[in-house]
Parts: C-alpha cells; structure tokens; sequence
C-alpha cells in the first residue's frame, strides 16, 4: 500500500510538469495551429539556465528563477520571430519541418556549449516532508502540485477573462476575420508562443528541482511525451493538457513499478501504447473538440 | 455634413494570374449613405470589398478614406480607420459566447496591458467593467442580450446575422460594409433587417455600402448603388433610375 501510493505521487508529480509543458503545446497548436516541436527544448534550455545561475554563478535562487522564466521567454520570442513567423503563410509541413530544426538546433547548442556530459544541479528547493494520510510527501511534490493548478487556473482565467485571451480564441477560431475586427494576428501569435516559453520555463524550474540534473538530450523526449499528452487529452484544450499530462505521467509510474519480468524498463513505451489504444477509438483525444464540416 | 465624400474609390482594379476580377472601378460613397452595390454573381462585388478591407491589395486604382489614401493598407489599419465589415458566409467565431464575440470587436478601444491583467490591477477591472457594459448595450440593440451567454454557433440564423453587424460596429466604424446580410432571410426577416439597417444608419450616423442581390431590399432602402458587371462598372446613380437602366436589366436577365 505504501509503495502504491508513493508510485501514484511519483506519477502525479511527473504528469504535473508534463501538463505544464503541454499546456504549451495545446496553446501554440490552438492559436498558431502549429505544432512547435522545440517546446520541449525549451524546458533543456531552462534547467541549463539553472545550472548556470545557480550552480556556477551562485545568484540567489528567487531570482535565478525569475531570470530562468525570463530567459525562456524570450528564446520563445526571438525563436518565433527569426523561424516561425517568416513562415506564416507557408503550408504546415515546413513549419513543423523547420520546428523540428529549431529543436535539433537548440541540442546541438547545449551540446557545444556544456558538452555530452550529464550536468548535475544542487538541491535549490530544500522543503521539509509533509506527512499526507501517513505517507510521507517530500515538500518538493507538493509545490510542483500547488505550482502546476495555479498556472493552469491562471492562464485559463486569463483566455477566458482578458481581452487578450479573447483575441487569442479569436485567431484560434478565424484569423481573417480576427484581422478584419483589428485584431493584430502577428502580435497575438508571438505573445502565445511567449507566454507558451515562459510555462516551459517554470515547467525547467519544477523538473530541475526534482530531478536534479540535465543533459542535452532531456527536453527531446521529455517534450514528445508532454506533446503525447496533449494529444491524449485532447490538442487545443486546456484542462485536456492537464488531464492528459497526469495520466501519462500515472501511467509511466505504475508501469515503471508494476509491469512484471522485466517489461519496466518499457514504461515510457507503455505510455505511448495507451496513447494509441485511445487514439483509435476517440480520435479527437479525451476533450477535444470534434470539428465537423457542414457540407 | 451629409454631403462630404467618405469613401472614394478611383479605377481600382486587380487581376489574380490572368483574370482580371475588377476592372477600372471607381465610386463615391457620401458621409451618411445607404449605399448598394449589386450585380450578378461573380461580377467582382466581394472582391472590391476585399480590397477596401485590406484582404486583397489593389493591383491598380487607389481609394481614399476620409481623405486618407488606404491603398494597400493591412486589414488591420484600415479596420482601425473605421472600415468595418461583415461577410457573404458568416464568419463569427462560432465557438465563443455572443457576448465575447461583440468584446473582440471593442478589442482596440480598450486599452490595458497583459501585465495590467496578470496582476490585477484596478484599470484591468475598471476596462473589463466598461467592455461588458458596451457589449450588452450594443446586444441589446439588436436584441441579443437574453441570449448573451449563448455559443455564438447555437444562435438561429437570422440572429447570427445580426450579431456579426453587432460585432462589426464593436470596432467604431465610420464606414459599414455589409455582404449579402439578407442572404438566406425569408421576406419577414428581410423586413426586419431592413429596419436595422436605417436604424443603424439614423442613430449610430453610420455610412453603410451593401452588397444584396434581394431587389426588393436595395430599392427600399438604398439612395445610390452600383451595378458590377464582369468586374466592370456598368451604371452608378440614383437607385430607381439605374434599375430601369435597359444595359442593367440586360446584365441581369440576359438578351
């Protein structure tokens, strides 16, 4: 019982961050109706800003955070300039062509730069453990759990309740008419995709904290992972983010600690399998929207 | 004040590879007009109001706003400008309520910032309060406001009609453009609609140029119109006397 129950917190704080990052994926593939596959580099990007702000330079941490955020916003905004945004109206293959590129780009930088080696970060979040229902949380779950629901109600909030959210549902829906209603649809798209960078970056915080170290190669399959999870909940939807980025994160974790033999060493594939099993019979995902053409 | 040119469009034309979609077409439209654009279909109509909305830029002619030259201009700007429009098939965003629909439209009239938002400072709440209060006015004159909350795709027709005008004026035009608004509309509506559009024209001292090919619509309501024809201007005038024109009943029912 007691290893059950620290299987499903191992689960829920690993779906925490990958509902984090999909919930990047979901919103850049709703408004710009692109998938950028160098989200989840973004989060290598932000767990190399803290080692070096925090390991090498020593900053204090509050503010190596700060900066950490900073620092993925804006890779997502000058990624989003000099890549994407001079391919708005080219057809969505070289978009994710090029997205893949820019993924590729990113781990090659790491790689010249910190090198093939396996950087390890200290221990910057110290929280004692919580004692829930008699099992003892180390204090670090609990603060990617309160982090992850208050983002998620936040940035829902802040679509469903700001003009700015309203215009991002708007380019969503139909950006010619958005356009003609004097909406700025360049402008709308590059802040998503920086509000997007800027999630990824607190989703690097939350996986650095925990995990406590970073190769060049971490955000790759990390990033297709969060993308199979927003796929899983449905790709366009908020809480389907979040719904699917647990249950993948629950699903690697029960795998990871049950399958018998040696098949553990398969959850990250089990994971996937579900993914398709749920594909095929709803291929809209758990809460996507089914898009049907009048004809 | 009634006699001042609004819109002024002269000999535009534009051509997609070889076909030339609008040819040499100038008009005039006055501060204040309920102005008809008519002719048969594929004669040019949508893709002049493209062009005055900014969707196409004009391969020849310029059109002046105001006296401003927006040739070319993006549909941002000119919509800024006040050109408005709404479109031959709907095009709300069928997945918001009725009431944000008409908030995307005062989207630039109100302005704070995102971190305004994020942080909740008061002009967020004291702008928000002021969008909502506009939008319902605006609902209520189209008697929208009881479905406010609605999805914009769960309205009836006629009203989605209605809130797509509703959403243009949002943005503060001086200049309307209506596409076909009673397309679809079975006589009692088109009544109807065509109390809304002198309404609108009388208390929001608006400037509207429609395109409909429902005759009985533009003799009621229209002062001017122009009559396309492959792209080309056929007649301009006053509207009784443009459809007794023996060159726009021939264009319209064939020698």
């Amino acid at each position: 019982m007691q290893q059950f129950i620290m299987t499903l917190i191992d689960g829920i704080n690993l779906g925490s961050v990958y509902a984090l990052v999909a919930l990047g994926y979901t919103m850049v593939y709703g408004i710009a109706k692109m998938l950028n596959f160098a989200h989840g580099d973004i989060i290598m990007v932000g767990a190399y800003t803290i080692v070096v702000f925090i390991t090498r330079l020593s900053i204090s941490v509050p503010l190596a955070m700060i900066l950490c955020v900073a620092f993925c916003a804006l890779l997502g905004f000058v990624v989003e300039k000099l890549a994407y945004k001079p391919l708005r109206h080219a057809t969505p293959l070289s978009v994710l062509i090029t997205a893949i590129g820019v993924s590729y780009l990113l781990q090659n930088l790491a790689l010249l730069i910190f090198g093939t080696n396996r950087q390890f970060i200290v221990r910057f979040i110290d929280v004692g453990n919580f004692n829930l229902f008699g099992v003892s949380v180390s204090g670090i779950s609990v603060i990617i759990w309160v982090t992850t629901i208050v983002i998620m109600i936040g940035l829902y909030t802040f679509i469903k309740k700001t003009k700015l959210g309203r215009a991002m549902l708007a380019v969503s829906e139909d950006k010619g008419a958005a356009q003609l209603m004097g909406i700025n649809v360049n402008r709308t798209i590059s802040i998503t995709f920086v509000i997007g960078s800027a999630l990824a970056g607190v989703a690097s915080i939350l996986y650095s904290a925990k995990y406590l170290n970073v190769d060049p190669y971490t955000g790759s399959l990390f990033g297709i992972k969060a993308f199979a999870a927003a796929v899983f909940g449905g790709i366009g939807s908020i809480p389907g983010a979040m719904i699917g980025g647990l249950l993948i994160g629950l699903i690697e974790a029960l795998t990871a600690s049950y399958l018998p033999f040696n098949l553990n060493a398969a959850s990250d594939g089990f994971a996937f399998v579900i993914l398709i099993i749920m594909l095929v019979l709803k291929p809209t995902g758990l809460l996507g929207k089914k898009n049907t053409e009048k004809v | 004040m009634t006699q001042v040119e609004l819109l002024e469009v002269n000999n535009i034309g534009i051509s997609f590879g070889g076909l030339r979609a609008v040819d040499n077409v100038s008009l005039t439209i006055k501060n204040g007009q309920l102005y008809g654009l008519i002719g048969p279909n594929g004669s040019g109509k949508t893709t002049l109001f493209n062009m005055i909305t900014g969707v196409y830029k004009p391969t020849s002619g310029t059109f002046y706003f105001n006296g401003e030259n927006l040739t070319g201009k993006s549909p941002v700007e000119i919509n800024k400008k006040g050109i408005a429009r709404t479109f031959q098939n709907i095009r709300l965003f069928k997945n918001m309520s009725v009431i944000d629909n008409v908030k995307v439209g005062l989207h630039n009239k109100h302005k704070y910032t995102m971190f305004e938002s994020i942080l909740r400072l008061p002009r967020f709440f004291h702008e928000e309060q002021k969008m909502e209060e506009e939008a319902l006015e605006l609902l209520g004159v189209f008697d929208l406001d009881k479905e406010k909350d609605s999805l914009a795709c769960n309205l009836p027709y006629g009203k989605q009609r209605k809130l797509e005008i509703a959403r243009a004026l949002a943005t503060g035009p001086k200049l309307l453009l209506l596409d076909e608004p009673a397309a679809g509309m079975n006589p009692n509506e088109t009544e109807e609609l065509m109390e809304t559009i002198r309404f609108i024209r009388d208390n929001f001292n608006m400037t509207i140029l429609l395109i409909e090919h429902d005759m009985k619509l533009v003799s009621g309501i229209c002062e001017e119109i122009s009559v396309l024809n492959f792209g080309t201007l056929l007649a301009s005038g006053k509207t009784s006397e443009v459809l007794n024109n023996p060159e726009v009943i021939a264009a319209y029912l064939g020698e």
